[in-house]
């Protein structure tokens, strides 16, 4: 969708000034793309590699990497539910399966109201507590379809708001570090300084 | 084994000679290493081979593939190591052929040949593949993966040139290692990493490097391939001769690879002084041009409105009849000759010596858009030199677009700390990330800005600790030349020891002129004493005066005060059609000889398939017209012309005319006309697969400009100088400086010479909205 707005730009650069090279910031800033669009859109991504000096190439590489970095558009609240060993053990199929039935989607898809994403997690270290989901990476333990569904009408009421933010927030809370306090720019010529490598041909 | 060790007498000796001197063993076998050289870099000297995919000695390792394993000896018994990594060591001991290595190679390749499409007999790659070569020499030869491979979307464009299958791909980051080590265009990138790692561009911004071709010609399988070659043949159908490129004058070494006699691809060549293995990709892909339909391929004379097809001997004699009766009627000055920059050393010897037999006095290989040839005589330096100087200046055009892999090589010095970087230009060029300083100037400010940054101590300093080598060429045709050579000459009276790497940009330029295709008239001189009716016969050696030269006014008015054009060409230009007799040139790759690139240095040239039609090189040309002239050049064979070495250096500093630029008004803005490197040029036009790459004609400006002017951005707006205007559509470009305003030249469309006049210091131009 859309580049970052004055506020986040604004954000941005107090991110960069945290580190001595300015690539450094790219994961962070993400982050902020993220948290603004509630996914990393191309635009935005062409406007961090502005930023922080690469290419959109280089954002694109580094950024899917990271499967919670979403490129296309999701819904307010992303619901993973685990289908790995243990859950799988104690009844995630079925979770799934009433998940799908209820939210009228497959899993991987979005509620046309753009309220849900339904998604099919990997294990999430939470294995005890089988079967587990999150929402918004939120966990709930031991979840019973009925437990399902009540978890739905809360958030299509909007009564987990305070508990859990639209997708895309880290935390409700900002860490700040004032520009005096960040390690900063260093001069440029030694922000070039590439680590040494061995090139493969005979030492000068 | 065989015993070849050194003694220790011998290996001490060469400690003291050479502190950095290592001495390895590789299977039993001596070897003579240099600290900081990596084992697989040794191992290339000897009889050796380590397998390998990731690993290219023109670029940082980086121990992707493992293919490389070999044993190292050490305390705890023999270790195994990636031989790309790991630097050689006194008295190390390498086996790269034990059971444990072969164990180890056979494992890594089953590994890679696991999600391997094996779509050889479909593949570009297949018979030059190094991995299906290194499955046969050092795989298992079966696999014990059944299950499904990785599917992706058979090929995708990756750009305009350049296709990606990614399932053959086996993620060595060779290409993309390529593109922001050595390029410096990261727009390729290793994506969705993890069990999906795949390469790929960012979605709407393709691989549109100048440079993209070189990821071809390296990646170790059929995962990227060039669409001018796409299906085009077999590697063993292939025959091959090393040449070198003659599309810029950097002289870029080649292969040119031909079957049934049609040229069907050029790879890179290694050359130590040049280029590295690397070409641009418009040297690369214009062997399209060669196949072109659109060729001279018999003489033509002119029948009273149109030229028609004749016999050699016709032509020729038609072509000895012009000349003698010019020569005879209004004297040797009424016969000029203009170009040459595209032959052989041999073919420009063979012309300069018929111009000289003749006692001709006009001729000139440059077409007004380059500088003065004094430029040949001051203290030369080499790629090399410029390259492990401690300063660069850039008095040039824009390396990249211009003369693309001097523009490779010295980013290359200057982002690995070797060589300060100082430009002085007119707009932001492909170099001046890299530069240590660039310096802006408005066209006519150039000495200025040069005497200023003289002054300056920091400046002055950084030039007081090494080498000094200017790169000098000519950087806006809206500008006069003088300008340039007085910039030099400031520099060069304050730092005497300065040497000069020239880069006057078309092809042989400085082995015609050394040949003596440059006369003391010059190419204005030429055409002015042609549109004033003084010249009777005017030859043209490859040369499109009316593509090429500034001034399209004063080419016009040349071309039809000429009583008769003389036209040796390969290819229909707008000048040829202008020509009375047209004699057909052989085309690159079908004429051998020598060519002469920047430097002053001499290569080969070679001759791959037989000329097209009857098309005959340059030389026998001369040589047959000066027959017909009963002029005795003296030339029986090709092996009768020898390159001319470059001249004697005698010149310090330039002649230059003492002119000052005027004030530039305040509504105007002051006009910079370059080149890009795709443009109109014929080879670039004849090749289908270049020839969509011109950016067309249009207006750049600072935004701020724009903004000023209140402009509208892709729109027309009318660009005039107080004689002439032109539409032209309007662009926005930061790289733009403020106050002036950038045309490319030569690009199709409007034609923005009309804004040039050969005697114009500068040119100031308004820009205005239409309607
Ligand atoms: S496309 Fe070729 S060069 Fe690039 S990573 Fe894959 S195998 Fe290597
Ligand atoms: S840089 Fe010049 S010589 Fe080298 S490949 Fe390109 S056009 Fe040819
Ligand atoms: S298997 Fe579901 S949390 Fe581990
Ligand atoms: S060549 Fe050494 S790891 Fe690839």
């Amino acid at each position: 969708m859309s580049r970052l707005t004055d506020a986040n730009i604004a954000i941005a650069y107090e991110i960069i000034g945290r580190y001595p090279r300015p690539k450094s910031a790219l994961i962070p800033i993400l982050h902020l793309a993220q948290e603004q669009d509630g996914y990393v859109a191309q635009d935005a991504m062409k406007h961090i590699a502005e930023l922080v000096g690469v290419t959109p190439a280089e954002v694109f590489g580094t950024a899917s990497f990271y499967e919670m970095f979403k490129f296309e558009p999701v819904g307010k609240y992303l619901l993973n539910i685990c289908g790995t060993m243990s859950c799988a053990l104690m009844g995630a199929e079925e979770l799934m399966h009433h998940a799908e039935k209820r939210l009228g989607i497959k899993a991987g898809s979005t509620t046309p109201d753009g309220l849900i994403t339904l998604e099919h997690a990997e294990c999430q270290a939470a294995c005890t507590e089988a079967p587990c989901l999150q929402v918004n990476y939120r966990y709930r333990f031991k979840m019973t379809p009925g437990e399902l569904d009540t978890l739905i009408d809360d958030l299509a009421a909007g009564k987990l708001t305070d508990e859990i933010p639209a997708h895309g927030v880290l935390a409700t809370v900002r860490q700040r570090i004032p520009a005096e306090r960040g390690v900063g720019a260093v001069a440029p010529e030694k922000v070039n300084e590439s680590p040494q490598w061995l090139d493969g041909k005979p030492a000068l | 084994m065989s015993t070849t060790e050194s003694t220790p007498d011998q290996v001490e000796t060469e400690v003291v000679v050479d502190p950095n001197a290592v001495s390895l063993t590789i299977n039993g076998k001596t070897v003579a290493a240099r600290k900081g050289e990596l084992i697989i870099a040794a191992a290339d000297r000897t009889s050796d081979f380590i397998p390998r995919f990731c690993y290219h000695p023109r670029m940082k390792p980086v121990g992707m593939c493992r293919q490389c394993l070999v044993e190292v000896e050490g305390p705890r018994g023999p270790m195994m190591v990636v031989s790309c990594m790991t630097p050689v060591a006194e008295g190390q001991v390498v086996h790269t052929a034990t059971e444990q290595v072969k164990k180890a190679q056979e494992g890594i390749l089953e590994l890679l040949l696991a999600n391997h499409p094996l779509d050889c007999p479909v593949c570009d790659k297949g018979g030059e593949c190094p991995l299906q070569d290194q499955a046969f020499s050092h795989g298992p030869g079966e696999s014990r993966y059944v299950e499904e491979k990785r599917h992706y979307e058979k090929p995708i464009p990756i750009s305009d040139l350049v296709f990606l299958d990614r399932e053959r791909c086996i993620l060595c980051d060779r290409c993309t290692r390529f593109a922001s080590e050595v390029a410096g265009d990261p727009l390729i990138s290793f994506t969705h990493r993890g069990n999906n790692t795949q390469v790929l561009t960012f979605p709407d911004e393709p691989f549109a490097s100048y440079f993209s071709g070189n990821t071809v010609q390296i990646c170790p399988v059929g995962a990227l391939t060039a669409k001018p070659y796409r299906f085009k043949a077999r590697p063993w159908d292939l025959e091959e001769t090393q040449s070198t490129c003659t599309s810029c004058s950097v002289g870029c070494a080649t292969v040119i690879q031909s079957s049934r006699d049609q040229v069907l691809r050029f790879q890179g060549h290694d050359n130590d002084e040049v280029n590295w293995g690397w070409l641009c990709d418009r040297g690369r892909f214009n062997f399209e041009s060669i196949n072109s339909e659109n060729r001279f391929t018999t003489p033509l004379v002119r029948e009273n409105a149109s030229l028609v097809p004749t016999s050699w001997s016709k032509a020729l004699e038609v072509a000895a009849r012009t000349i003698r009766m010019a020569v005879s009627s209004k004297g040797a000055n009424s016969v000029a000759i203009l170009g040459g920059a595209r032959l052989a050393n041999e073919d420009a010897r063979a012309w300069a010596l018929l111009a000289n037999n003749l006692g001709l006095t006009m001729h000139d290989a440059q077409l007004d858009d380059g500088l003065s040839t004094e430029v040949f005589h001051l203290p030369q330096a080499t790629i090399n030199d410029a390259t492990s100087a401690t300063t660069v200046i850039l008095l040039s055009p824009d390396l990249k677009e211009e003369l693309p892999v001097l523009y490779l090589r010295l980013r290359d010095a200057a982002t690995k700390n070797r060589t300060r970087i100082i430009e002085f230009t007119t707009k932001a060029s492909g170099l001046t990330r890299y530069a240590w300083k660039s310096v802006n100037y408005e066209p006519g400010a150039q000495v200025a800005a040069v005497a200023a940054a003289l002054n300056d101590s920091e400046i002055a300093n950084q030039m007081r600790k090494g080498n000094v080598v200017i790169v000098l060429g000519r950087a806006n045709l809206a500008e006069s030349s003088d300008f340039t050579a007085q910039a030099y000459n400031a520099i060069a009276t304050a730092f005497p020891a300065v040497t000069v790497l020239p880069v006057l940009r078309r092809g042989n330029i400085r082995g015609a002129v050394a040949a003596g295709l440059a006369s003391e008239n010059n190419a204005r001189s030429i055409l002015t004493a042609a549109s004033e009716g003084h010249i009777e016969c005017l030859i043209l050696l490859g040369a499109d005066p009316l593509s090429d030269v500034p001034d399209l006014d004063l080419v016009r008015r040349a071309l039809a005060g000429a009583q008769n054009v003389i036209a040796v060409d390969t290819f229909p230009t707008a000048s040829t059609l202008r020509a009375d007799v047209v004699l057909p040139a052989a085309a690159y790759a079908e004429r051998g000889g020598t060519t002469t690139n920047l430097e002053g240095r001499i290569l080969p040239l070679s001759q791959k398939i037989t000329a097209r039609g009857t098309s005959r090189p340059d030389w026998m040309i001369a040589t047959e017209l000066a027959e017909q002239l009963g002029a005795d050049i003296g030339v029986e064979s090709i092996n009768d012309l020898t390159a001319i070495e470059v001249p004697a250096q005698a010149l310090q500093v330039l002649s230059a005319a003492g002119i000052s630029a005027p004030e530039r008004n305040s509504y105007d803005l002051r006009l910079v006309v370059s080149r890009k490197m795709y443009d109109n040029a014929v080879s670039t036009v004849t090749s289908p697969s270049l020839a969509q790459l011109s950016i067309g004609a249009g207006i750049y400006l600072n935004p701020r400009d724009i903004e000023r002017l209140g402009a509208p951005v892709g729109k027309d707006v009318k660009v005039s100088t107080s004689l002439k205007s032109v539409i032209l559509t309007l662009h926005a470009d930061e790289s733009v400086l403020k106050g002036t305003a950038w045309v490319p030249f030569n690009q199709p469309g409007t034609d923005i010479r009309e804004l040039l006049n050969a005697n114009d210091l500068i040119v100031d131009v308004r820009v205005e909205n239409l309607s």
